[in-house]
């Protein structure tokens, strides 16, 4: 890609490829612009493609295989470990890494700090395919997914847990998709959708804030029906909704600073100057934002060891893997960032956003599979379902990068301006940014 | 402004008021305690007269029609068994097992029956999102194969580890577990098929309560032969199906760190909370929003806000 631009050629950003010409067909917008034979050629050019290409080989049949012969031939079958590596990784890892929708959202939408709308689309945009691959994941886990909206139409069961999450991240869900429809709505120039859902974007807001803490906490008051197969130390009666509520605040901002972080070395002629010179500012932002909620979260896991008296388990080789978690992902991350953000080295501040994510992605393994039956035994999932999750993970990718690379996520989009002075007289013109990026010390609290 | 507020107030109460409807029924489950079931049949297993036999898991084979053992039930091998360090487990082609321990400090081989031991309060009931299982008034725990998902929370939550899962099937797959023989026997008034079967008169049919009686009866009158223990009386709430053992419960792998409480009061204080979030965080952050949003004199947004409620005035 960077090739062709190079060459002259300018990807799609707006209505019409310029003055006086026709708009841009529904095609030509899919094909960012170029001819079939560019648009191949990139793509062949491209090695991580070749990479793509090799792990569906392998992971789509293998996808093909579960469904023909069911869970039994991909997984261990295990009955202690009902829940394995696709729901330890694609629900409860995905879910909190997603939760940067609602936080950007709410500091954009609700705290009026525009400073940071640069990157909201990007946060809205992870929110939404983190939740809607949570989903694929769960879709691939269940023992009959055609039946995944049976709590919602058929047979309820309000007093479980896993119903309120159901429903949260059923709703959630077209609230995201809502959310980030205003790019979408843009892109294929209906304007009247956008405006329309401009106008109830608070109330998406709120409803994202609501849906968002108590799934969020819901996913961790599930394992409130294991007391005993959760080792304690991962387990708090009290305090397992908070502990997921509240770490999911940093790992979902941290996986804002890691997605960016790659979209800057690997996208950047999608990006306008508007999200690239203000990348700097809104990263050291959220990294404050991450930090405060690293620290509130630590707190909060030591107030959990300490309220049930849980202390002796720390002298055990489980607790020392306690520690450990607790060290990389949790501490380590608290300190690097003071640093980081005090001398405002922002390779460092993208570094420890990526260990927190691992640190927060560990926790949820951690819970849901590496101490759950501490007291039975240890079980290492499948082959083939290690396989399967890295191919659905692939499939995010690929999925995310085709958004990326065609809605107006990481660029303004330039609007018919005819249509705009009548309808939108704000939004015609980018962001003007030189302000923020030159100096942010000054604008950041 | 404040048309633009209200305007926008509403829309999020409307959001929250929405969704309130849907948790509602959660609340009145946290209220009341419950009192179990005291006309269901329960089973009282007397595990000092079990001597392994295994007919009791050929006669469960039968009646709930179920595929032929790997190994047959005279073969008393299976004893040897060890997955992952633990005896045999109740599994999708085996509704009930039974394992052989060796307690210290004696040399006599003791044999245990596992099989679902169909809660007062269960927590696979409690778990299912779909609703599938029923806790009848006889006192067994059948489910609603019909509307199974494959989620397999139950699985996650029961404390005794029962609920197995058909994950050899492609199509079909479903939860597969003890259900007292519910449809063949129970609902008559007939013991299920193992109690039936055993020659040593193992097992004892009856009111839960009276087996409580009866074994506590037990108890008194052969305090050398019997622990002083019945377990699941008290067990998760209660079970309705009870052992009595003349060896430590621990010895023979039952979990004795159980709590006396139904896993559902361990998630009530959550489900509490649901419904004051919806309640509370619509007023709250729509009002944080009318306070970071107003005007902020001299701290360099008036450009954004004049475009923010330009944005607004228009519509």
């Amino acid at each position: 890609m960077k090739a062709l631009i190079e060459a002259g050629v300018k990807p799609v950003d707006s209505y019409r490829p310029g003055e006086n010409k026709r708009p841009w067909t529904f095609k030509e917008k899919l094909m960012l612009g170029l001819t079939p034979g560019q648009y191949l050629g990139q793509a062949l050019r491209n090695p991580f493609n070749w990479i793509l290409g090799l792990i569906f080989a392998v992971g789509l049949p293998l996808l093909a295989y579960r469904y023909l012969f069911g869970l039994g031939v991909v997984t261990h079958s295990s009955n202690d470990y009902p829940w394995g590596l696709l729901l330890g990784f694609g629900l409860f890892c995905m879910v909190p890494l997603s939760a940067s929708g609602f936080m950007l959202g709410t500091t954009v939408e609700i705290f009026g700090r525009h400073d940071f709308e640069p990157i909201e689309r990007l946060a809205l945009l992870n929110g939404l395919l983190g939740y809607f691959f949570a989903v694929v994941y769960l879709l691939v886990d269940l023992g009959q997914p055609w039946r995944l909206a049976y709590p919602m139409v058929i047979s309820f069961g309000p007093v479980a847990v896993l119903f309120l999450v159901a429903w949260h991240v059923a709703t959630y869900l077209s609230v995201q998709v809502a959310e980030v429809s205003v790019a979408f709505f843009e892109w294929i120039g209906w304007l009247g959708g956008k405006r329309w859902v401009r106008k109830i974007a608070i109330g998406l807001t709120v409803a994202g804030i609501i849906l968002s803490t108590l799934h969020q906490g819901a996913l961790g008051a599930l394992f409130l029906y294991s007391p005993g197969k959760v080792h304690p130390l991962w387990y708090s009666s009290a305090f397992q909704w908070i502990l997921f509520f509240a770490s999911s605040i940093p790992a979902g901002l941290c996986m804002v600073i890691t997605v960016s972080t790659v979209i800057k070395h690997t996208m950047a002629w999608r990006c306008d100057r508007n999200f690239l010179d203000n990348l700097d500012y809104c990263t050291l932002g959220i990294a404050k934002g991450a930090a405060m909620g690293l620290f509130t979260y630590f707190f909060i896991k030591v107030i959990a060891v300490a309220h049930d008296n849980e202390w002796a388990y720390l002298a055990t080789g489980w607790g020392f893997w306690w520690m450990f978690e607790m060290f990389f992902g949790v501490m380590l991350p608290i300190i690097l960032f003071a640093y980081a953000i005090h001398h405002r080295l922002l390779w460092l501040v993208r570094a420890t956003g990526f260990l927190t994510v691992l640190g927060i992605c560990l926790n949820r393994l951690n819970t849901s599979l590496i101490t759950f039956n501490w007291t039975i035994y240890q079980e290492l999932p499948h082959i083939f379902e290690f396989i399967i999750t890295i191919t659905l993970l692939c499939i995010y990718v690929v999925v995310y990068r085709f958004i990326l690379y065609r809605l107006p996520i990481l660029y303004t989009w330039k609007e018919a301006p005819q249509e705009a002075v009548a309808t939108e007289p704000v939004k015609t013109e980018p962001r003007v940014s030189a302000g923020t990026s030159t100096a942010p010390a000054t604008s950041s609290p | 402004m404040s048309g633009i507020s209200r305007r926008r107030f509403l829309a999020a109460s409307a959001a929250g008021c929405v969704a309130t409807t849907f948790a509602g029924s959660k609340k009145a489950l946290a209220a009341g305690t419950f009192g179990g079931y005291p006309e269901g049949m329960g089973v009282l297993v007397d595990i000092t007269r079990c001597v392994g036999c295994r007919t009791c898991e050929a006669a469960c084979n039968k009646e709930q029609n179920l595929p032929d053992p790997e190994r047959p039930f005279d073969d008393m091998s299976v004893f040897d068994e060890i997955h992952h360090g633990q005896q045999r487990r109740t599994n999708e082609k085996a509704y009930t097992v039974i394992n052989r321990y060796e307690p210290t400090g004696s040399d006599q081989k003791v044999y245990r029956k596992v099989q679902c031991n169909h809660c007062a309060e269960p927590a696979c009931l409690s778990s299912c999102f779909v609703n599938a299982y029923k806790k009848t008034d006889e006192g067994a725990v059948i489910y609603n194969d019909k509307v199974c998902v494959g989620c397999r929370n139950c699985m996650v939550a029961c404390p005794f580890n029962i609920p197995a899962y058909s994950y050899s099937s492609a199509f079909d797959p479903i939860i597969k577990k003890c259900v007292f023989c519910y449809d063949t026997r129970l609902k008559e008034g007939r013991p299920p098929a193992c109690v039936e079967s055993c020659p040593q008169q193992v097992m004892t049919f009856g009111k839960r309560d009276d087996l409580i009686k009866i074994a506590n009866q037990r108890i008194r009158n052969n305090p050398d032969l019997y622990v002083d223990h019945i377990y699941g009386e008290h067990e998760m709430g209660g079970t309705h199906w009870m052992y009595l053992s003349g060896v430590p419960f621990d010895e023979l792998a039952f979990n004795m760190h159980l709590s006396n409480e139904p896993i559902l009061n361990n998630v009530k204080d959550f489900l509490g909370t649901v419904p004051m979030v919806l309640a509370i965080w619509p007023a709250l952050f729509t009002g944080f929003h009318l306070l970071a949003t107003n005007k902020k004199n001299g701290h360099g947004h008036e450009e954004e806000e004049s475009k923010h409620n330009d944005e607004g005035g228009d519509q």
